[in-house]
């Protein structure tokens, strides 16, 4: 096996390039995604009826099609359409429709919104009636139920299933490889090309992502352990058997 | 004549539906290939030997932790390679070509065998032991227990993650086109290039996807009605 | 333990594969993304263009059978050396770096790659490239000229695995300037979508470019290199190779000795 390229900073710039741009994507798909589920939760479960039944659209297309095909969709397709729209290369929204990470984080942001939005809407559904209504007995207005025990509550019984998603997230991320932006494969892919070495540099990566995937586990691990009110698996600190 | 002439969507309605039947062929074949595995898996990771165990937790845990995009390329070149050193091994002589189906087909069943593998152990765990315990006590074979009380128990259990993981495999034939295989999003890539109207193609692929995993979603439905049938429904 | 494992693979090999014999079609790799006008796909499924051509009468020149095999275009190397394919023919230039893993035959076309970009833009290449964002096709020697030579003029290089994906980019304003084949490029701004662009100027020999556009084969393809080499000697002396180029490319771009 023939590593001598790692010493190289030629690569080595370009590898780490696309690792920071891996954690970043994550780090913004992960907070808008989450924030973008809560919505969709709630306007599945409390809205009105046309936003309801949008929302559901909404989350039957974008869990009924490959992840790939959105991002080409958006990239490409919408990305083509805005071209012909007068004035837009002038406006403040250019240096955003041009840059592959916004389409790249637009699409898992909606990807993350559909998916864990179905995941919270299902766990908010199923936390007791009565402590909602005890709430309200109480005083409190319906904002500070959703946000004091309607969603702690909620988030309660799904922690578990939203860290798997976010590790499915995680490992998404080498998709945007294909829109231009300069992601970890990208930098495997440049490093195949130069030196013609077809299984150091993906291994090399497949190691790099191991090593996210475990770390973030741990991480979120931490997470779940600390939650207030949470009862998970004590006994294993990597909960994989 | 060499300018690229714009063609409609009529034009490639032939091609696109040809790749769409390529796209379901080696979805079924490599989901069916993928659920002998799971199963192998499964009995290996429930298994009393520990190198058994080992290998197979070893393989589910792998394949899981790394992209699946990542693992398609990789072994798209490691498995033919693989093949051929297997059968220079074995004596068997001359160059040995494994088609570029098969090898989608391999690859994708690889990577869902690891994910089968967790939903079947799952599945299997879920079962109550006292009706496996009353199969050994009537002295019911392993074959006879294993696909008469294992099977009819465990598939309930696992037909959820089951239908889970088909949705997940058709979406992710789609991955297959980045390595240049002709299958349903390949062709849409081709005819959207060609003909420049790549709004109206991406959107094409969406719907054609979205009607597979919605009549999919259909049937493992009526699958799962049929599966649970004679058992206490939730009140 | 053996015998049954030969059996069980024996029939799962027979079922997979097929086993290559000497007079089987030889299988020219050309790149699965279209590259027009040299290998492109019409509608009627055809694999068509320059290359696809000359393919075509080159393998009349040497009396065997051809079959086009379209391969994904960054493992298409791989792909020639395990065997998947015979030969290498969509526009891969010969590079010192490449010739240590494959083979090449004599160069049969030759174009410099150039620069395209908007006409009413002031280009000044290098120094103008400061802030200005670049697009190439990767696993190309455009993009390996561009990551070697235009790292430190400031500008920002994007990469796409099909050329198609650059020049939709380019129209669609998010490049400022592409680099690519110039050949490529001079049937891309006939299209009446590509008006309002033009080339700004061709890139300089470097060893990224090499000596031209060659077939790429095995290097154990010895037989294989001096039969396509006595062909495409031919089909450049009588002319076939300059009639394609006319047609497909609007120039001849055959390399004479």
């Amino acid at each position: 096996m023939d590593f001598s390229w790692l010493s190289d900073p030629y690569y080595q710039g370009y590898l780490w390039e696309g690792f920071v741009n891996t954690l970043w994507l994550l780090a913004v798909s992960a907070v808008g995604g989450l924030i973008l589920a809560v919505g969709v939760a709630l306007a599945r479960l409390r809205g009105p009826r046309p936003l309801a039944w949008l929302t559901w659209a909404f989350t039957t297309v974008i869990r009924g099609t490959p992840l790939l095909v959105q991002l080409f969709f958006f990239y490409y397709g919408v990305g083509r359409l805005l071209e012909g729209v007068p004035g837009v290369r002038d406006s403040v929204f250019w240096p955003l429709l041009r840059d592959p990470f916004f389409f790249g984080a637009l699409t898992f942001i909606l990807s993350v919104g559909a998916y864990s939005g179905e995941v919270i809407r299902g766990a908010m559904q199923s936390v007791p009636r009565g402590e909602l209504e005890a709430g309200r007995a109480f005083g409190l207005s319906g904002f500070q139920v959703l946000y004091r025990l309607w969603l702690p509550r909620a988030i309660q019984l799904c922690l578990p299933t939203l860290t798997g998603e976010m590790i499915l997230l995680l490992k998404s991320v080498p998709l945007v490889s294909t829109i231009a932006l300069m992601d970890l494969l990208q930098a495997a892919n440049i490093i195949r090309d130069e030196t013609f070495l077809v299984y150091e540099p993906l291994l090399l990566i497949a190691g790099i992502y191991l090593a996210t995937t475990i770390v973030l586990t741990l991480l979120l691990r931490l997470v779940e352990l600390n939650f207030p009110g949470m009862r998970p698996n004590r006994r294993r600190w990597l909960p994989i058997r | 004549m060499t300018a690229m002439t714009p063609e409609g969507l009529g034009d490639w309605a032939g091609p696109i539906l040809n790749g769409a039947l390529t796209t379901v062929q080696i979805a079924v074949l490599a989901y069916a290939i993928g659920l002998l595995l799971g199963l192998l898996g499964a009995g290996a990771k429930l298994s009393p030997w520990a190198p058994l165990r080992g290998v197979a937790i070893a393989y589910s845990t792998l394949i899981r932790a790394v992209p699946e995009l990542l693992l398609i390329i990789l072994l798209y070149y490691a498995g033919p390679q693989a093949m051929n050193a297997l059968l220079e091994n074995l004596g068997i002589a001359g160059a040995v070509q494994i088609t570029g189906f098969a090898t989608a087909v391999g690859v994708l069943a690889f990577v869902q065998g690891a994910y089968m593998t967790e939903v079947f152990r799952g599945a299997i765990l879920a079962i109550p032991r006292g009706q496996l315990e009353a199969a050994d006590a009537f002295g019911f074979s392993r074959w006879t227990r294993f696909h008469r009380f294992v099977l009819p128990a465990m598939l309930p259990n696992a037909l959820p993650g089951m239908s889970n993981l088909w949705l997940i495999l058709i979406k992710d034939t789609a991955l297959i086109s980045v390595i240049g295989f002709n299958e349903l999003f390949f062709t849409i890539q081709q005819a959207a290039a060609s003909s420049r109207a790549y709004f109206l193609f991406y959107a094409t692929a969406g719907v054609i996807y979205l009607l597979m995993t919605l009549s999919s979603t259909a049937l493992f439905a009526r699958l799962e009605r049929y599966v649970r049938r004679g058992q206490p429904t939730e009140a | 333990m053996k015998f049954p494992m030969m059996i069980a693979t024996a029939v799962t090999a027979l079922g997979l594969a097929h086993s290559v014999q000497a007079n089987d079609p030889l299988q020219v790799g050309i790149s699965g993304e279209p590259y027009p006008p040299f290998t492109y796909k019409a509608a009627s499924g055809d694999w068509t263009g320059f290359e696809v051509e000359l393919a075509q009468a080159l393998c009349a020149a040497m009396a065997r059978e051809c079959e086009i095999a379209p391969t994904g275009w960054s493992g298409i190397i791989p792909s020639l050396q395990a065997g998947r394919i015979d030969m290498i023919m969509n526009s891969m230039s010969i590079t010192e770096k490449r010739q240590r893993v494959i083979d090449f035959t004599r160069p049969y076309y030759f174009t410099p790659g150039a620069y395209v970009a908007a006409s009413d833009r002031e280009l000044d290449i290098p120094d103008g490239l400061d802030g200005l964002v670049i697009g190439v096709q990767g696993a190309t020697t455009n993009a390996t000229y561009a990551r070697r030579e235009l790292r430190d003029t400031g500008v920002e290089i994007r990469l796409y695995d099909q050329a198609e994906q650059v020049n939709n980019d380019l129209l669609s304003g998010r490049l400022e300037v592409i680099l690519a084949d110039e050949i490529a490029m001079a049937q891309f701004l006939e299209r009446d979508e590509a008006e309002g662009f033009e080339i700004k100027a061709t890139a300089p020999q470097h060893e990224a470019y090499g000596e031209g556009i060659g077939i790429g084969l095995r290097q154990e393809a010895d037989a294989l290199e001096a039969d396509l080499n006595e062909a495409i000697a031919a089909v450049i002396e009588d002319g076939t190779c300059a009639s394609l180029s006319e047609e497909y490319l609007g120039a001849d771009v055959c390399v004479y000795d």
